[in-house]
């Protein structure tokens, strides 16, 4: 918790500080140096092109309802390439954290035993809103709680690796991680013959089979809908993408009603059952009658029917205690308890404010630390050390003394770089990885890759999107 | 399929045939205003009522000016039907049935949505007026021609047809109801060769005027040209025409569901009563009368398709 973390200098992933093309980027950066900048500018036009008319957007919301402006989110060509070794040890990391969170889920809801062994403080999650005592005792189909995850995961050096954050609730960013691919497949065929990259496309075939494992009946004939909020939501495009490319259906909670003990959803002609819900709905607006009564989103009645195990909900109510940011902490914690295993990708280092001995060091050393909120999200609510003013500052201290239990700090990561094409070269800018987990009864599996996001202004550490972050597409190297 | 998926592909198609009905009337209402030496702005009065829009316009504007008039019919942001308001509703229509769509259908929309935005930003020119309505009639021709070439011929299909003509219906429907007192015998007694500009205006606005030639010869009757945007079953604007379309495209849900519905029996009532006569029976039965009627069909013919396959909850 308190080691030294270390500041050392950046790495580049692409290029050492001697000037050597790292192997992994070597093919790469020979097709690239044979190119014209000229031919290269018109293909990034190109694939501003694709995705203006695909539609692939988000919706900035850090504005008042009427600033409110749809996005398309920058995509820089420049491939993010991992070799296949480096990938297995994350891979591994993944699995055995998803593993463990989905295991610590089970226990939060059930015995309580890593509180029992005093792991962690019970007030962790007795005053926590996401914790959902309506979950208290009730077992999900498959006892599956986290069919989706995404971590967000750093790297600081070429062997490590560090979980950020883990995203258990709704992780969004699948449908980029494919769309880039298959930009980046149409634009650069020729990149493609040369360099065997691992295929991400199989992700949505993977995520229909695990929704339809995780069935509440053994049945043969499932039936799997995407639950959203509907096309204002800033996640919309993903929601249909993700239903198109998977052959079912996108409801929105008006489509779906609880009759005779099932959820039904109305077709032109008539109602009929389903099975498997694979909702990008928050846990408050799920069910009216169960939850916030004031949501129009949900279904009414559809918790009576998942506590009757009758439907299957993909992620299951109450997830979010998993990624909450006053529990990550205690991530290093819950993977030995449950696994007795040591884990195999690093927390980052965090001073919980809530122990004055880290909120007395917290406000010493705001000046080198990232601040967040606990509850936060979107790189919204925290401050960054070196970049604040000393009034930012004066406000956060201010902030934090009101209110300590609300925040947490870490250091200021350096974060790995990746070259992204600026018009006249390649120049490096700082990146992140969020790789997706799928877990059903009988198993867990990692697509090889993920979204790489990146901060494409100079110097900035923050990779969101509605912070002015783009993507990028992630190589794993075949063999 | 979803009942609301049924609904968003209908009302899509039914904004974007709106919308080239709205391009048609202005481009013909722009055309006789610039070729008829006694043309005035108030003829401009005559394209709102065609639209039913001359009470909404009549509360924002103190006069009817040609220009105002086309500003908002094309950008009139409290018109819910104003062509930008149009291309806002079957851009959303396609987002929510975005999985129903094939891609190409889906991308003309959007390209269709960026382009006609940034046309429509400030008040169009008269002189860009025409390049306008071109751009109208591409985007719309290019969205209906990806859904020919690339959409299966399956449940989804039928809706985006019954959308169509439906509107279609109602748009030709409305142009009669505004325009029927030129064709009135009173006005051109039966039998004689009209020679008046106003049945120009309504041939144009359906894009017909050729096809009227083609069909009828070079000078035409008023019972000719009912006949010819009623009853002529070749004619895909007329009453007739499009009824043809919804009921093929009912029967086709109706056997892939396996059941009847009150929404076929509706359509069949309407073509066996009211549109297999002789274009002498609709003047025996008033034209004005029948137009009325028929409005009032077509929108009970829509509002049963709506329950027969649950489009509303």
């Amino acid at each position: 918790m308190r080691q030294k973390f270390s500041t050392g200098p950046l790495f580049n992933e692409m290029e050492s500080r001697s000037g050597n093309i790292r192997a992994c980027y070597k093919a790469f950066f020979k097709w690239f140096s044979g190119e014209s900048l000229s031919a290269i500018r018109k293909k990034q036009k190109e694939a501003q092109e694709i995705f203006r008319l695909s539609g692939i957007t988000f919706i900035s919301d850090n504005s008042k309802q009427e600033h409110k402006k749809t996005d398309l989110i920058p995509f820089d060509f420049v491939p993010r390439i991992i070799t296949s070794t480096e990938w297995s040890h994350v891979d591994s990391g993944i699995r055995q954290r998803t593993g463990a969170i989905n295991a610590f889920l089970f226990d939060v809801y059930h015995d309580q035993e890593i509180f029992k062994e005093k792991k962690i403080p019970l007030e962790l999650i007795a005053r926590n809103p996401a914790f959902l005592d309506k979950m208290i005792g009730l077992s999900p189909p498959g006892n599956i709680y986290t069919h989706i995850v995404g971590s967000d995961i750093i790297r600081t050096d070429p062997k490590t690796y560090y979980v950020l954050e883990d995203n258990a609730r709704t992780p969004s960013g699948a449908s980029y991680m494919l769309e880039n691919r298959e930009a980046m497949i149409n634009l650069f065929p020729e990149l493609f013959s040369r360099i065997k990259v691992k295929p991400v496309q199989d992700y949505t075939a993977n995520l229909l089979r695990t929704l339809a494992e995780s069935a509440p009946h053994k049945k043969s004939k499932v039936v799997v809908c995407i639950l959203t909020p509907g096309p204002f939501n800033s996640a919309y495009y993903e929601h249909a993408f993700l239903a198109d490319q998977m052959g079912i259906e996108l409801v929105e909670g008006s489509d779906l009603k609880v009759r005779d003990g099932r959820v039904h959803v109305r077709t032109i002609n008539g109602f009929t059952p389903i099975d498997v819900i694979y909702r990008r709905i928050d846990d408050d607006y799920l069910d009216p009658l169960n939850f916030n009564s004031d949501s129009l989103l949900g279904v009414p009645g559809l918790f009576d029917v998942y506590r009757a195990g009758r439907i299957s909900i993909a992620n299951a109510p109450g997830t979010g205690i998993a990624d909450d940011k006053s529990i990550y902490s205690y991530m290093p914690e819950i993977i030995k308890f449950y696994t007795g295993e040591a884990p195999i990708l690093d927390n980052v280092p965090t001073w919980r404010c809530s122990e004055v001995e880290s909120l007395n060091y917290v406000l010493n050393n705001m000046d080198s630390l990232v601040v967040k909120e606990v509850h936060g999200s979107g790189g919204y609510g925290m401050l960054i050390g070196p970049n604040s003013t000393k009034l930012m500052r004066k406000d956060f201290s201010e902030r934090l003394k009101a209110k300590p239990d609300k925040y947490i700090a870490q250091p200021v990561l350096p974060l790995s770089t990746v070259p992204i094409f600026g018009g006249r070269g390649l120049t490096p800018r700082h990146v992140d990885l969020r790789p997706f987990s799928l877990m059903s009864p009988k198993g867990i599996s990692v697509t090889p890759g993920g979204l790489t996001r990146v901060a494409l202004k100079k110097g900035s550490l923050v990779v969101n999107s509605s912070q002015g972050g783009g993507t990028k597409d992630t190589w794993i190297l075949e063999g | 399929m979803l009942g609301r998926t049924a609904s968003g592909l209908f009302w899509l198609f039914r904004y974007l045939e709106r919308m080239e009905n709205t391009a048609r009337l202005i481009n013909a209402a722009q055309w006789m205003s610039l070729t008829r030496m006694n043309a005035t702005d108030s003829d401009w009065l005559s394209v709102l009522n065609t639209v039913g829009a001359a009470d909404a316009f009549m509360t924002q504007h103190d006069e009817v000016t040609k220009a105002n008039v086309i500003d908002w019919l094309l950008r009139g942001s409290d018109y819910p039907s104003s062509l930008i308001n149009c291309m806002d509703a079957v851009q959303f229509s396609g987002k929510s049935v975005r999985t129903a769509i094939t891609e190409e259908v889906w991308e003309a929309i959007n390209a269709g949505h960026i382009d006609l935005n940034t046309q429509l930003k400030t008040r169009v020119s008269e002189s860009n007026l025409s390049t306008l309505l071109s751009s109208v009639r591409d985007v719309v021709s290019l969205i209906q021609g990806m859904a020919q070439s690339t959409m299966l011929r399956n449940d989804i299909f039928q809706f985006m047809s019954i959308g169509t003509h439906i509107e279609r219906t109602d748009c030709t429907l409305r142009l009669l109801d505004v325009k029927y007192y030129v064709l009135l015998p009173t006005v051109s007694p039966v039998g004689s060769v009209l020679d008046n500009v106003q049945w120009e205006t309504i041939l144009r606005s359906v894009s017909s005027l050729g096809g009227m030639k083609m069909a009828y010869g070079e000078q035409f009757s008023a019972p000719e040209i009912i006949d010819y945007l009623v009853l002529n079953r070749k004619m895909p604007r007329s009453l007739s025409y499009c009824l043809m379309k919804i009921s093929n495209s009912l029967r086709k849900l109706s056997i892939s569901s396996r059941r009847n519905t009150e929404s076929m029996r509706k359509a069949k009532h309407v073509a066996n009563y009211y549109l297999s006569v002789h274009v002498d029976s609709i003047f025996e039965y008033g034209l004005h009368e029948f137009v009325q009627k028929l409005l009032t069909l077509n929108s009970e013919l829509s509002d049963q398709i709506a329950e027969d396959y649950r489009f509303y909850e």
